[in-house]
């Protein structure tokens, strides 16, 4: 068969096509999103973004129903959101096979905390396949629609971010045939979830659990490996790469099902080697189980529970512990250099809106998307930031322990994108209570952070094709907001004015900026406008343009300790202007 | 020394282009008939920021990570982040760096400077450094936009695999418009 290096993310994607899935639902969510951007290469799968996780599970869970393969993808927080059908799906069981596929990102590299999935797993009582390597994403994603049909159960499959955006050497296969066709069946015991029929299903959700158990006590996803009997290690996923590489004369298990455990397979495995160890990134999931299990383990105690391993992190926990020894290894001296954070493009409308939330010495209560970078210096401008849709509840109330002065200086900022994920409900509450807050809705037609997808208020789906677009304005009014301004963040003045305003107002108050991306390509409508320049006779040195922080502004300092002067990138200007608007010299030129 | 496996570290700045680059490596690598594995991180760090990819080939690979201190190779895209890294090289390792400065905010706010002789403190650190003007013979090539394919084709040069190899590669991921002149560029840069 045909070999190719896949991501884990496209080899889930690839999974999915082998294994006749019919629908695909997710929102988007590093390191997630492109596992639907490579469904949509397959066009037998009715795939589509949702406007958050909770709705995409129940999009998959109702093509189960109708007896389709269906799939939801979402990050690690995600879950949080689709929790609530999570839990009762694990009662009803399914129709057709469905998978929940949720990425882990340890380390926080572009997530707000490292919550480990596992644990959902088992809070729902649902079994979560761990794969190693983007052949075994492929893999396990077919195996886990078997399963799902054979125990009549959800199944949940953890990746995390170096196996979503790892890469490694996939055979394609063809895909599965003979799978029946979808249809309506009628069965309200098993799928009307009142207390009567939740009580007789219960019990067999746990007998599932015991059976899936005992499945995986003879099944080849969980696999032993023989080679010391000194050392035994159990892992899962990357980290059992992580643990070949670090102690390879270790016997290991090699857990393919993480929830639940082969339990007999376990024990085995634990008489035949003399030291038992359980290596796993974050919390001691398999660790606690095993140790309840009445077997001796050493987890924890030596292996760190806090951000990513690594082979080298394993490698120093056991010779820490004493149990193996390395070479002394001193790391190459540099010397300390500027850091270089993310920051918002050349050109992002959100910009000139901070500077100025900056300026009225807000109290900004965030959110999550690219505006989150509002907190970097030099813009200063972010409080807080908790959860998609959190800013405009958290500044309802926090409103009402303030003083009336302290009052009017907060404000929500969330993105379109967020906005109808969860940010609705939040200002619907916030409408209703009448809380005294403003809000800034940051309308850039795309959900930018992740990589520019569509979304319910962008006019396309995820195939590019023509939508229908929600009105974020008359979405407000509806909700009860008599107080609304729709305002262009590159016009500064009306931006300062307009927050100002609606600031000093006691009542709620919602303002909507209408600059797009201005990463979204192939469309004039959005080049914002000619290159500018700096007139180098006029510039006083004066650092004002510089304390908005955009990338094509370079400060070049005097090599005679005169002062120095601000420089232009051409290659990296969009001509916004809000610079321009900044120079109190006339200095920046062009553009008009 | 057949199981031995050979650890490459792209680095430099987001948008430079580094993960068209260390696809085009995964790529060359397979057909040379290797196992292979990479790892990067996407989401913040494409906001200009810092970006580090690696590649490993060998016999068999584990781990997607490059372990700390075991970088045999580092491609870099940018001076100052090729200079950030190097703590993640064993001694002795090979360098082949862009000489190109792009300055990170706290330089562009005129708060910090951006080092001098970053160059020379590499040089000092790994004595095995190839530095290459990227844009020069990008433009030479044809087009300033293939100064990664400049410098993959110097980084090729470093590595025991067929000509053949890395061009069918080549072939492969980039778009056939922009073919010619990364095959240009690909050959200028291997004859560094």
């Amino acid at each position: 068969m045909k070999k190719e290096i896949l991501s884990g993310n496209e080899a889930i994607a690839r999974g999915a096509f082998e294994a006749g899935v019919k629908v695909a639902s997710a929102y988007p969510g590093t390191p997630s999103t492109e596992i639907l951007e490579n469904i949509i290469r397959y066009p037998d799968i009715n795939s589509s973004w949702a406007p958050n996780e909770k709705v995409a599970l129940e999009v998959a869970i109702g093509a189960s129903f109708g007896g389709g393969r269906a799939i939801a993808c979402m990050k690690h927080v995600g879950v949080n959101v689709a929790a609530d059908p999570l839990f009762t799906l694990s009662y009803t069981g399914v129709g057709g096979g469905l998978l929940l596929v949720v990425a882990d990102d340890p380390e926080m590299h572009s997530s707000q905390n490292e919550q480990d999935s596992r644990n959902y797993a088992r809070f729902a009582k649902v079994p979560m396949l761990e794969p190693a390597d983007s052949s075994e994403c492929k893999e396990f994603t077919r195996l886990a629609f078997d399963l799902s049909e054979q125990f009549d159960t959800p199944v949940m499959l953890r990746s995390c971010t170096r196996i979503s955006h790892g890469k490694s050497i996939v055979e394609l296969a063809e895909p599965v045939s003979g799978l029946s066709e979808p249809k309506l069946v009628k069965n309200p015991a098993k799928l009307v979830m009142l207390p009567g029929n939740a009580r007789v299903r219960h019990p067999l959700v746990e007998e599932r659990v015991v059976k899936l158990g005992e499945h995986g006590d003879s099944w080849e996803i969980n696999r032993v490996e023989y080679r010391s009997n000194e050392i035994g290690i159990i892992a899962a996923g990357v980290t059992y790469q992580y643990v070949r590489e670090a102690l390879p004369e270790a016997s290991t298990l090699k857990l393919g099902m993480v929830y639940p455990l082969p339990k007999e397979r376990i024990r085995d495995f634990a008489g035949k080697v003399k030291t038992v160890y359980v290596v796993e990134e974050l919390d001691p999931f398999i660790e606690d189980q095993v140790k309840a299990m009445g077997i001796s383990v050493i987890g924890k105690e030596i292996i760190p529970m806090c951000g990513e391993l690594s082979p080298w992190r394993i490698r120093k926990a056991f010779a820490d512990a004493g149990i193996i020894n390395i070479p002394e290894y001193q790391a190459i001296q540099t010397e300390p250099i500027p850091s270089r954070p993310p920051n918002m493009c050349p050109g992002c409308p959100h910009r000139g809106l901070f500077y100025m939330l900056n300026r009225l010495n807000a109290y900004v209560t965030g959110d999550i998307g690219c505006y989150t970078l509002g907190f970097m210096p030099p813009l200063n401008a972010m409080d807080t930031c908790v959860c998609m849709g959190a800013s405009i509840s958290n500044a309802s109330g926090i409103v009402r322990v303030l003083s009336p002065e302290e009052r009017h200086r907060v404000v929500a900022v969330i993105g379109d994108s967020t906005f109808l994920h969860t940010g609705i409900n939040s200002l619907m509450e916030m409408a209703w209570n009448q809380s005294p807050a403003t809000v800034v809705i940051l309308d850039n037609r795309i959900t930018a952070m992740t990589g520019r997808q569509e979304n319910p208020a962008s006019g396309f789906t995820l195939s590019g094709e023509p939508a229908p677009e929600v009105n974020i304005p008359d979405l407000c009014r509806a909700l009860g907001i008599r107080n609304l301004k729709v305002i262009d963040p590159y016009d500064l003045e009306a931006t300062f004015n307009t927050l100002k305003e609606e600031m000093d107002r006691d009542e709620p108050s919602v303002i909507v900026t209408n600059r797009p991306c201005c990463l979204i390509k192939g469309d004039d409508r959005f080049q914002a406008g000619e290159v500018l320049y700096v007139d180098q006779d006029a510039c006083t040195g004066c650092r004002a343009c510089l304390r908005i922080g955009c990338p094509a502004i370079e400060w070049q300092p005097a090599p005679d300790g005169k002062k120095g002067k601000a420089y232009i990138d051409p290659l990296l200007c969009t001509g916004c202007t809000v610079c321009q608007q900044l120079c109190k010299f006339d200095a920046i030129r062009g553009g008009k | 020394m057949s199981d031995k496996v050979t650890n490459i570290l792209l680095v430099g700045v987001g948008g430079q282009g580094i993960l068209l680059a260390s696809e085009i490596l995964a790529e060359a690598f397979m057909l040379a008939g290797f196992d292979v594995k990479k790892s990067e991180i996407h989401g913040m760090s494409q906001r200009g920021g810092s970006v580090v990819s690696h590649v490993r080939f060998g016999a068999t690979v584990c781990s997607p990570v490059v372990p700390e201190g075991e970088g045999d190779i580092l491609f870099g895209f940018e001076l100052l982040e090729t200079y950030r890294y190097l703590p993640l090289l064993r001694s002795g390792a090979k360098v082949v760096a862009n000489d190109f400065r792009i300055y990170p905010p706290a330089v562009l706010l005129g708060q910090q400077a951006y080092p001098d002789g970053l160059a020379e403190k590499i040089r000092n650190l790994m004595p095995d450094l190839l530095l290459v003007d990227g844009l020069k013979f990008a433009i030479e090539a044809g087009n300033p936009r293939a100064a990664n394919t400049v410098l993959l084709g110097a980084v090729s040069g470093k590595l025991d695999i067929e000509e053949s190899v890395w061009l069918n590669a080549i072939e492969k991921m980039v778009p056939r418009k922009a073919l010619d002149v990364n095959l240009k560029a690909f050959r200028i840069g291997r004859s560094l």
